[in-house]
């Protein structure tokens, strides 16, 4: 368990999603321990079909699954059994989400000055101008030009970017405590991408944010989060700092994902992929989810799952060889 | 810099209505895939099994009315006039105009005709009209469609392909169809292919616009730049790659112009334009019953519901495979 | 825009021309003549055959009887080969017929399916949902006229009560109060009668736009700003499902038409599609040719109408 020096802004515990299929219940999150400290930013990664976004819509509530099990503390409160009223004061207000898909994010019958005024003024109140003066200072901050123009617009007048900038000042417009990032870049080209992230920090800066950062892409990790969990099949094999893990990564396959990236210093080098694939959550083996592909696997393996071992200060993983 | 992202299976694909196979760790051919999604959809099951009984009751109708005859429909027998269904023929009649097993099941007609032997013969007109229809339709619809989704930007005059066959599309479409098919038929000489040909000639123009559609956005895939790179002569890419793929609304369309071909027909039908005699389909039985509706209810009623129930297999089907063709697309990776 | 606009009515024009040549040709290739429809009759001498077909142009190659026809149409003095009189007024005297009727289909229609619709979509896979999903379909797949009958069979076997034709007969002389409540009476069956096919396909229509919407990203985002459900779906989602339906309006026009040909028929409604279905069994060309053209001028200016109100409504359109 990661330690904090103060109460975290958003501890989850033992955290278990489940969905309806035609057979049985299917858990795509099967107990996941996540802290976030107020202003820190937490990186959750994995493959797709680990589970982390899944992890991203329930504290939202968002999911079509059902919490099964578990807790998200925030502020004091279990938001996996608060009534839908408060939920719905706490999503825009407290916690702000933008998604991965920022072409199709915006509604595309309102102009994007609507859509920001609209949040501001369910949550705080605000009259109609105070609202309009707000969200030009807001289309401002992240750094569309001439706001005054843009706010009148429709979504299919901006570019990607430029969206994804929209959707981010709607996350932020209330001053959120808590910005969940679920994948913000992925559908964006590169030179944006860095730009976005950019302004995500500054903007976390700002307002003293904590950010939940869901990506599958290792280098945004590297230069943004402070800390890193590692999913895989619903469960958490791996987390600590990015230094540890990235510098240090304890299970196999942390060490898989690393060791398959590109070595730009040696461009002839083969990709080393990771054989086999990721179980479906449907037919998951009793032991280690990750024990078919684990080029380590002995005995316990199969049999038992393993629990996360200490293998550092706030530094662990999940697996029978560091026991 | 990222994670390889391996084939893995959507959490929300599981849970969708349409679970994807391969999220369950079975091969499946598309087609397998349609199958067991269709299979789910209670209603649409109920449907194919409604048809099928059809096919074969229309089949052994035809054959049970023409060849082999156990059912006449022509046979004309006054004395058991408008007598009401299961009732039992009267002993006054000669050996020949015996029914089989000496009842009318479904009663008889103004001329004593046995109504189920009518039925029974209709069925078969009845569906060939509306598949015969549909079969023009949809060689109409898919060529004017392929040609303008495949060859659309080349140009004939001031004009690309594309523009002029959907400009033509939209011409046909602006006609009042139901108006000038009563039109045509009641000009023409009354004859069931005429029908067949007028209704097959009016309703293509949906799959038209189903198969452009389809080729536009297959046109851009990458299979077909690949059969291109491998040398494949343009008709070979279309009939043998592209089309199977476009298959799937045209399949959908096809279902339902059925049902509205069957309605269509008894429509004409009823206004007194249908098909003539000899051939008797339920829309022909129905118009006459017309005049006896309130004395003899079931010479209406009988016809009617048949067809109520026949059409609505065929929409029940169609809607089902839509449903069953569709969410494949909405999955959504998580 | 603008200029967008009148580009397109010029189109629409030009195809109206050609639609009634197209018309024209068709109606004049196929066998039958009015001059053919008395053939039996032994009062019918070989002169006045030939009388008939001289008056009314038979004899003249096509493209002139073409001709004729527009310029007696143009000028109001085209006249029905059935009874001389002019075709013109007889059109209005039973648009004006069908109107009411249409107008009360349309209402019914349009109000009924979309509150059945959104509720169909917003309790998906529920008991309602199945059952009107049933009910539609059983709808759509039921002759209009065989419904029409058994209604009126049950109506007026059970009830006694009038139900065919415009009013009852002998109500001419009623006092107001009466004849207006008769004549509601008798508008208000073929209406509903029209109205239930409508309403299945329609309310499918908007079912399935609902969903498709709802579905959408936006509608995720919607949810994630902290709105409560109505908003989402009443403000967010609705906004856009609405649109298609927009253009769908103005397509309604020819149903003026070619709708009412089977319920005038059933109800004795003396209206357009009767008087067609009349004309074509008599043969009588001009009105024919006429209704054919007023029909595909009401397609046309729907689609015109339908035009205008998308362009207005998308905002992806109107700035361009």
């Amino acid at each position: 368990m990661s330690e904090s020096a103060a109460e975290p802004l958003l501890s989850i515990r033992d955290l278990r999603v489940e969905f309806e299929t035609d057979a049985a219940a299917v858990a795509a999150v099967r107990g996941i321990d996540v802290s976030i400290a107020a202003g820190e930013t937490v990186a959750l990664v994995g493959e797709s079909g680990s589970g982390k976004s899944v992890t991203a819509m329930s504290v939202m509530r968002l999911t079509e699954g059902r919490i099964a099990a578990g807790s998200i503390q925030f502020q004091g409160r279990d938001l996996a059994h608060v009534p839908e009223a408060e939920m719905r004061s706490i999503r825009g207000g407290q916690i702000g989400m933008i998604f991965q898909e920022p072409m199709t994010s915006l509604n595309p019958v309102f102009s994007i000055g609507q859509q920001i005024e609209e949040v501001l003024r369910l949550h705080q109140q605000l009259s109609a101008p105070a609202a309009r003066t707000q969200a030009l200072e807001l289309l401002q901050r992240v750094g569309i030009s001439a706001p005054a123009r843009r706010i009148a617009q429709y979504p299919h007048e901006l570019s990607g970017g430029m969206k994804q900038r929209v959707m981010l000042a709607m996350a932020i417009a209330c001053r959120p405590r808590l910005l969940i990032a679920d994948e913000p870049t992925t559908a964006l080209d590169v030179t944006i991408q860095a730009q976005i992230m950019e302004l995500l920090r500054s903007l976390q800066r700002e307002f003293g944010m904590a950010v939940l950062l869901i990506t599958h892409d290792l280098g945004v990790v590297a230069h943004f989060a402070e800390r890193v969990l590692v999913m895989y099949a619903g469960k958490i094999v791996e987390q600590g700092s990015v230094r540890d893990v990235f510098k240090r990564a304890s299970h196999p396959y942390t060490q898989a994902l690393l060791a398959a990236l590109p070595d730009p210093q040696n461009p002839r080098k083969r990709l080393a992929a990771i054989p086999g694939r990721v179980p479906s959550p449907a037919m998951l083996p009793p032991g280690c989810a990750f024990c078919a592909r684990c080029a380590h696997a002995f005995e316990p393996c199969p049999v038992r799952q393993p629990p996360l071992f200490a293998v550092g200060e706030g530094h662990h993983a999940a697996c029978f060889l560091r026991e | 810099m990222s994670v390889p992202v391996g084939p893995a299976p959507a959490i929300e694909a599981l849970a969708a209505p349409h679970a994807d196979a391969e999220a369950l760790g079975i091969a499946e051919t598309p087609a397998q895939q349609l199958w067991r999604t269709f299979r789910k959809d209670r209603l649409a099951m109920l449907g194919l099994y409604a048809l099928c009984t059809l096919l074969a009751v229309a089949l052994i109708g035809h054959l049970l009315t023409s060849w082999w005859v156990l059912f006449d429909p022509t046979t004309v027998r006054l004395p058991d006039k408008l007598l009401p269904p299961f009732s039992t023929a009267s002993s006054a009649l000669s050996a020949e105009l015996m029914p089989p097993f000496h009842a009318y099941p479904f009663g008889t007609d103004e001329l004593g005709r046995n109504v189920f032997a009518r039925m029974l013969q209709g069925a078969f007109v009845s569906l060939s009209v509306g598949i015969v229809a549909v079969s023009i339709s949809l060689g109409i619809g898919i060529t004017v469609g392929g040609l303008a989704g495949f060859y659309g930007e080349r140009k004939l005059g001031p004009l690309s392909i594309d523009s002029l066959l959907m400009r033509f599309t939209d011409v046909v479409l602006c006609f009042p169809t139901f108006f000038l098919i009563l039109t045509v038929v009641a000009l023409l000489p009354p004859s069931i292919y005429n029908i067949m040909i007028v209704i097959g000639i009016t309703s293509w123009m949906s799959t038209a616009r189903f198969v452009r559609a389809e080729f536009l956005a297959l046109r851009e895939q990458d299979f077909v730049t690949a059969a291109k790179a491998l040398g494949l002569s343009e008709g070979r890419i279309i009939f043998r790659h592209m089309m199977p793929n476009a298959m799937a609304p045209v399949l959908v369309s096809a279902t339902i112009n059925v049902a509205h071909a069957i309605l269509t027909e008894s429509a004409l039908s009823f206004l007194g334009f249908g098909v003539r005699p000899p051939y008797a389909t339920w829309g022909n039985i129905l118009a006459d019953g017309r005049s006896y509706i309130f004395d003899a209810p079931w010479l209406f009623l009988i016809p009617g519901a048949a067809i109520l129930l026949v059409v609505l297999a065929f929409n029940l089907v169609g809607e089902g495979l839509r449903d069953a063709l569709n969410p494949k697309l909405r999955k959504r990776v998580g | 825009m603008w200029r967008f606009l009148a580009r397109t009515i010029v189109q629409r024009l030009l195809l109206l021309v050609v639609i009634s040549i197209v018309s024209h040709t068709v109606i004049h290739l196929a066998p039958g003549e009015p001059s053919e429809v008395d053939a039996m009759n032994p009062m019918m001498k070989a002169e006045d055959v030939a009388r008939i077909r001289k008056s009314f142009h038979l004899d003249e190659p096509i493209y002139l009887q073409y001709v004729h026809w527009v310029k007696d149409l143009a000028t109001g003095e085209l006249k029905s080969f059935r009874d001389g009189l002019p075709v013109v007024p007889k059109i209005w005297q039973r648009f004006l017929n069908s109107l009411p009727l249409f107008l009360c289909t349309t209402v019914i229609v349009w109000t009924a399916s979309f509150p059945i619709g959104i509720h169909a979509a917003l309790k998906r896979g529920s008991r309602y949902d199945r059952s009107t999903t049933f009910v539609a379909y059983t709808l759509i797949s039921i002759p209009g006229f065989f419904l029409s009958y058994v209604l009126i069979l049950w109506v007026v076997r059970i009830f006694q009560l009038p139900v065919i034709g415009l009013a009852t007969f002998g109500t001419e002389r009623a006092n107001g109060a009466v004849r207006v409540m008769d004549r509601v009476w008798h508008l208000a069956i073929p209406s509903i009668m029209s109205a239930l096919t409508g309403i299945a396909v329609l309310s499918r229509y908007v079912r399935a736009q609902m969903l498709e919407v709802l579905g959408q990203d936006y509608v995720r985002t919607a949810r994630a700003k902290g709105l409560d459900e109505d908003h989402v779906v009443y403000g967010h989602a609705l906004r856009n499902a609405l649109l298609p339906f927009v253009t769908m309006f103005g397509l309604l026009l020819p149903g003026l038409i070619s709708g009412s040909v089977i319920f005038e028929q059933v109800f004795a409604w003396p209206g357009l599609g009767l008087l067609g279905y009349e004309a074509i069994l008599a043969r009588d060309f001009p009105v024919i040719l006429t209704l054919n053209f007023v029909a595909a001028a009401l397609t046309l200016f729907g689609i015109l109408l339908s035009d205008i109100l998308y362009a207005l409504v998308d905002p992806r359109i109107r700035l361009q």
